[in-house]
């Protein structure tokens, strides 16, 4: 489902070139290009410096490892597409792992898709929250998400206290989702594949989906057309809620403990995900695909590089070179194009 | 087809539309004329749905009808452009025409091939080469009118609305965007166009009706009228006495432009403004004007001419040598370009001449405080105290602001840009006597205004501009509603 996506993504994000251009004009074009070959690159670098780095534990723990990222990333591009962020999905995510101890120790014989749909239940709240304050007081998403980043996680140190969960306290079953697969796959990897691709869909072959695209490419002009904007921005928080809570109920079956500091800092990992994976952050253009694969470069960078033995100051500089560099190739690509554009224009005239 | 009758809207004390009448035939393209702020733009987004009238009826087909969204009035069949359309930068050329309603194929998701192929469909039929699959960022004025025109004509639009479509385009664009109207027309559908070309008008509607100060004065058979017939309507109303300007005492030149160019912008632009002399530029919005005053004050750049004060070559592209050169300018728009919103009214007056009051290095408050203070009584400012900010002042207490600012740097010569826009109709009388006390007190004044009462009645001078050229200068005496707009509207007659 993903490659349809992202081939059908093609003229929308980076297909400012207009007029069929050879080879390497229509590989420009594809946005999530240079994270493939960068990931690709990547993998090779580190496979040929320490081969155990693709063993299938190898491969199964930067899945593991990813896979969180990539289900926040997936909720937060449906936000930065419309021009929107949200920065309180860390401490959304803290506060459902640790329900998700919670109702484990109070309720040990719950389904497990019981406590999932919980979990999600209750990011949508929170999502909801966010989604209320700013589409109906009308303040810009990074001012409102950083307050209730903070309020949301005031409420998990009040909650948590010095109080921990581990996988102890929780079911066997509920464990075995982050250390069974199939086919290779762990199973919360295939969950977060699944959701990627569900909103891979709704994004670019639903109307509301295209929606978002609109209002994050023009606000206005998308109001004077007649676009619901309060409430596509207002469901796309829901979303991000509800994706935050089921990557949170994930988060404690992944990790061994639960607490009140759960999930801090997870924010900025997540929007950087995006945009290294080619979703504008002033809207409009980007997919989900893109910011999957974003996430899946940093968190493997991060294990390549310690497989490499690179000291940790320089794991997180180089992290930051990544995210320059992504912009960059972005920035010189639409220059690129608007160049090319204005010079068939001017043959036609 | 469509009819408007009696519409009104008021935006608090502001009487925006107090009649806004118009029909539109099915097959007819019908032109709605008037000044700058006769009341058009109201009912364009009365008919959008942007707008909900306060009063009036409205009727499609006979039927009355009250659209509460944009989104009604496009499901009833209106469609509008706007003189700068509103596309999605980062969507394809096809979505933007297909937002909302894309075509969905068998898994009941949208499909691109088949919504490309409708929109090449279009464009055939439109004649013209637009590629449905790139974004439309980059695209020309004229090639985003036309989309939205693919877009009216697959929306199966009865009535297009196109608010001044022409404004922005060379004279190419324009044939074919008329050949475009007219094949519409043929086909059954109703046009509004709007367009303070009269040449276009008359080359191309069957009606035309008139506005004036949120009226409707009246329809006539194009064929049936003349220009001069029209002017008149769109103006004849009593100047009076209402800006008068006070005697004085007009002495040495101070400003000499002289053949002042631009590429694309204007051309040739020669004038002088002398001491104690208010020298209007009058002309439709777009004509350059606002263009000629940044360039002359240095802000933009200019690819040939001359700029002369008091005799001496002022520098080009230099805001600072003309401020030193005795020349100041208020820009039309207070907000972003005159005035620092959060800063206190007194250091909003001091802003020009901070170096007057520096001692040791640092702004001394005290002697800033007093100038500022010196200047505001001047003016009359009613704010609260000096130290509140300026955003929170009326606009006409801003304008005097902005006013004071370049009063302390002791000018020669005072630019200023539509000085009464959004100003209430009892501060504007204030504003205007302010500016003319500041002639008689020798100061030089290049006023730009488009509204025509205040250009009769304050200039010594008219200049007219239209379409980057001074197509006329004419004196106090000679300057009335007739002949400033025809200099401003017409190209017959004018010195090409």
């Amino acid at each position: 489902m993903s490659s349809t996506v992202k081939h059908e993504e093609k003229p929308t994000t980076a297909g400012r070139t207009g007029g069929g251009s050879g080879g390497f004009g229509s590989l420009l074009r594809l946005r999530e290009l240079p994270v493939l070959i960068a990931l690709a690159l990547l993998v090779l670098i580190t496979f040929l410096n320490n081969p155990l780095f693709l063993s299938p534990q190898g491969i199964k723990d930067l899945l593991l490892n990813a896979t969180i990222i990539v289900i926040l990333a997936a909720g937060q591009t449906l936000l930065i597409i419309t021009r929107n962020i949200d920065l309180s999905v860390g401490s959304m995510l803290g506060l459902v792992a640790f329900g998700t101890g919670s109702i484990f120790a109070a309720m040990p014989d719950l389904p497990i898709l019981a406590v999932l749909l919980l979990g999600m239940a209750f990011g949508a709240v929170l999502g909801m929250v966010n989604g209320f304050l700013v589409t109906v007081a009308k303040v810009p998403a990074l001012v409102i998400t950083l307050g209730t980043l903070y309020v949301f996680r005031g409420f998990n140190n009040a909650w948590a206290g010095g109080k921990q969960y581990f996988a102890g306290d929780r079911p066997e079953a509920f464990g075995a989702l982050s250390v069974d697969t199939v086919l290779g796959f762990p199973i919360i990897t295939l969950l977060a594949i699944a959701v990627v691709a569900a909103v891979a869909v709704y994004m670019a072959g639903t109307r509301p989906g295209r929606d978002l695209y609109a209002i994050g490419s023009d606000p206005e002009a998308a109001k004077v057309l007649g676009i619901k904007v309060s409430k596509r921005v207002f469901l796309a928080f829901l979303a991000n809620g509800a994706l935050a809570g089921l990557a949170g109920v994930l988060y404690a079956s992944r990790f061994n403990s639960v607490g009140a500091t759960t999930g801090t800092g997870m924010e900025l990992d997540v929007v950087a995900a995006a945009v290294v994976g080619g979703v504008a952050i002033f809207g409009g253009s980007g997919t989900v695909a893109g910011a999957a694969l974003g996430a899946l470069l940093l968190t493997t960078i991060t294990s390549s590089l310690t497989a490499l033995r690179v000291d940790k100051f320089w794991q997180q500089a180089i992290v930051g070179i990544l995210i320059l560099t992504a912009i960059v190739i972005d920035r010189l690509a639409s220059l690129r194009t608007a160049r090319k554009l204005r010079m068939s224009e001017a043959r036609n005239v | 087809m469509l009819s408007l009758t009696g519409a009104a809207k008021t935006f608090g004390p502001v009487v925006a539309l107090a009649d806004g009448t118009v029909e539109i035939r099915a097959g007819e393209i019908h032109a709605l004329v008037g000044e700058n702020g006769a009341g058009k733009s109201t009912l364009v987004k009365i008919l959008a749905g942007l707008y909900h009238p306060d009063s009036g009826d409205f009727r499609l087909s006979g039927e009355p009808v009250h659209f509460r969204s944009v989104a009604e009035s496009k499901a009833a069949g209106i469609s509008v452009i706007y003189q700068e359309p509103t596309l999605f930068p980062d969507l394809t050329v096809a979505e933007n025409i297909f937002i909302g309603r894309q075509p969905k194929g068998r898994s009941r998701l949208i499909s691109r091939p088949e919504m490309r192929r409708q929109a090449t469909e279009l464009f055939e039929r439109l004649g013209v080469p637009i590629d449905p699959s790139r974004v439309a960022e980059g695209l020309s004025i004229a090639d985003q009118q036309i989309i939205e025109i693919a877009k009216a004509i697959s929306l199966d639009a009865k009535v297009l609305v196109m608010d001044e479509p022409t404004a922005a385009l060379s004279g190419v664009e324009v044939d074919r965007l008329f050949a475009v109207a007219r094949a519409l027309r043929d086909k059954g559908t109703g046009i509004l166009f709007i367009s303070h070309r009269f040449d276009e008008v008359f080359d191309l509607c069957d009606r035309i009706t008139v506005m004036r100060d949120g009226r409707y004065i009246a329809t006539h058979l194009t064929a049936e009228v003349t220009v001069e017939k029209i002017v008149r309507e769109m103006v004849g109303r009593d100047i009076g006495t209402l800006f008068p300007k006070a005697e004085a005492e007009i002495s040495h030149t101070v400003l000499e432009v002289d053949g002042l160019s631009r590429s694309g912008v204007f051309r040739d632009i020669s004038f002088e403004v002398r001491a104690g002399e208010i020298v209007a530029l009058a002309g439709l919005v777009g004509a350059g004007r606002t263009e000629v005053a940044r360039a002359v004050f240095g802000i933009d750049p200019y690819d040939s001419g001359q700029i002369r004060v008091e005799g001496k070559p002022l520098k080009a592209r230099n805001p600072q040598a003309a401020i030193a050169a005795g020349l100041g300018f208020v820009p039309e728009d207070r907000r972003k370009q005159g005035l620092v919103m959060n800063l206190s009214v007194a250091r909003n007056v001091t802003l020009t001449l901070r170096n007057k009051f520096v001692t040791a290095g640092l702004i001394n408050g005290g002697k800033e405080r007093a100038a500022a203070k010196e200047w505001s009584k001047r003016l009359q400012v009613k704010a609260g105290s000096q130290e509140h900010a300026v955003s929170t002042l009326s606009g006409g207490n801003q304008q005097k602001v902005v006013l004071a600012k370049w009063l302390a740097t002791d000018p020669k010569l005072l630019i200023i840009d539509e000085p009464t826009r959004g100003i209430d109709v009892g501060t504007k009388s204030e504003v205007h006597r302010l500016i003319s006390d500041l002639a008689g007190r020798g100061i030089a004044i290049l006023m730009i205004s488009s509204e025509l009462p205040e250009v009769l009645g304050m200039a010594d001078r008219v200049l007219v501009m239209r379409e980057g050229r001074i197509t006329a200068q004419l004196d106090r005496a000679d300057a009335d509603p007739e002949s400033v707009m025809h200099a401003a509207t017409s190209p017959t007659g004018v010195t090409e």
